[in-house]
């Protein structure tokens, strides 16, 4: 039963970086999964009152949080749009190799940027100086 | 030949046990999560975040406590399928799988509530 090649057996594929989309599209997710108990930590703050709210701000406020939450920007715009590519290949859609490569490199690219337009907005809404 | 019993063929459950409902219900979510998603992050981004009273004043506010108890509802729900899914993937073990799907489930439907539970307050009281 151990002996048998199970799925997923990646090592016969030559690699292309549509298969590192793939894998990014999973780790994305497990990241946007703790970002949401960040959120629901930060609702429960907002919940507790000013100062605990206080406290939860401050904590956010550090050099390793602000990097944590950049993290978990990108990770989860890129899950978004990586998700659409997917719901539109349910439909049977854009499967072929091409066509598979032009949506991934148009996701890379529209995260990318979408990120960094979300990051400039999340600065003016925390008060930081941009 | 089919080595599948009639039976099973008719209930088509597949040997899982319980067909493409998990398959389905991550799409709904992740359909339910792309406009709830977009409209949380816009909204929130235009609110003063240091300010306690402001945010307080905006989450409290009926429609869009509403918008975030759906927003965590099925976040929480997509959340849990997915890691689910890399879970009976990279986990082999039975004890290690079991032990980390239990702990998945709990942590998401205890976050599930306490974020619906933290809106309610706001909105409520």
């Amino acid at each position: 039963m151990n002996q048998r090649p199970l799925s997923p057996h990646l090592g016969v594929y030559k690699f292309m970086y549509t298969m590192s989309l793939s894998i990014l599209h999973r780790i994305t997710g497990l990241v946007a999964s703790a970002g949401f108990l960040l959120f629901v930590w930060w609702l429960m703050a907002l919940a507790a009152g000013p100062a605990a709210y206080a406290t939860a701000m401050g904590a956010l406020a550090s050099p390793f949080a602000k990097l944590l939450l950049v993290g978990f920007t990108f990770s989860f715009i890129y899950h978004f749009c990586n998700g659409i590519r997917h719901l539109v290949w349910d439909t049977g859609r854009g499967l072929e190799r091409k066509q598979a490569r032009r949506s991934g490199a148009f996701v890379v690219v529209a995260a990318l940027l979408l990120s960094l337009v979300t990051i400039w907005f999340a600065c003016r809404a925390f008060g930081v100086a941009s | 030949m089919s080595l599948r019993t009639p039976l099973s063929k008719v209930i088509g459950r597949g040997s899982a046990g319980d067909g493409v409902g998990h398959w389905w219900i991550q799409r709904v979510t992740s359909v339910a999560l792309l406009p709830l998603t977009a409209w949380f992050v816009i909204s929130l981004l235009r609110q003063p975040l240091q300010s306690y009273d402001a945010m307080r004043g905006w989450l409290g506010q009926p429609w869009v406590a509403v918008l975030t108890i759906l927003l965590v509802f099925t976040l929480a729900w997509h959340s849990k399928l997915g890691v689910q899914v890399v879970v009976e993937d990279y986990v082999h073990g039975k004890g290690a799988k079991t032990t980390l799907l239990l702990l998945s489930t709990f942590v998401h439907i205890g976050a599930a509530v306490a974020g619906i539970f933290a809106i309610l307050a706001l909105a409520l009281s």
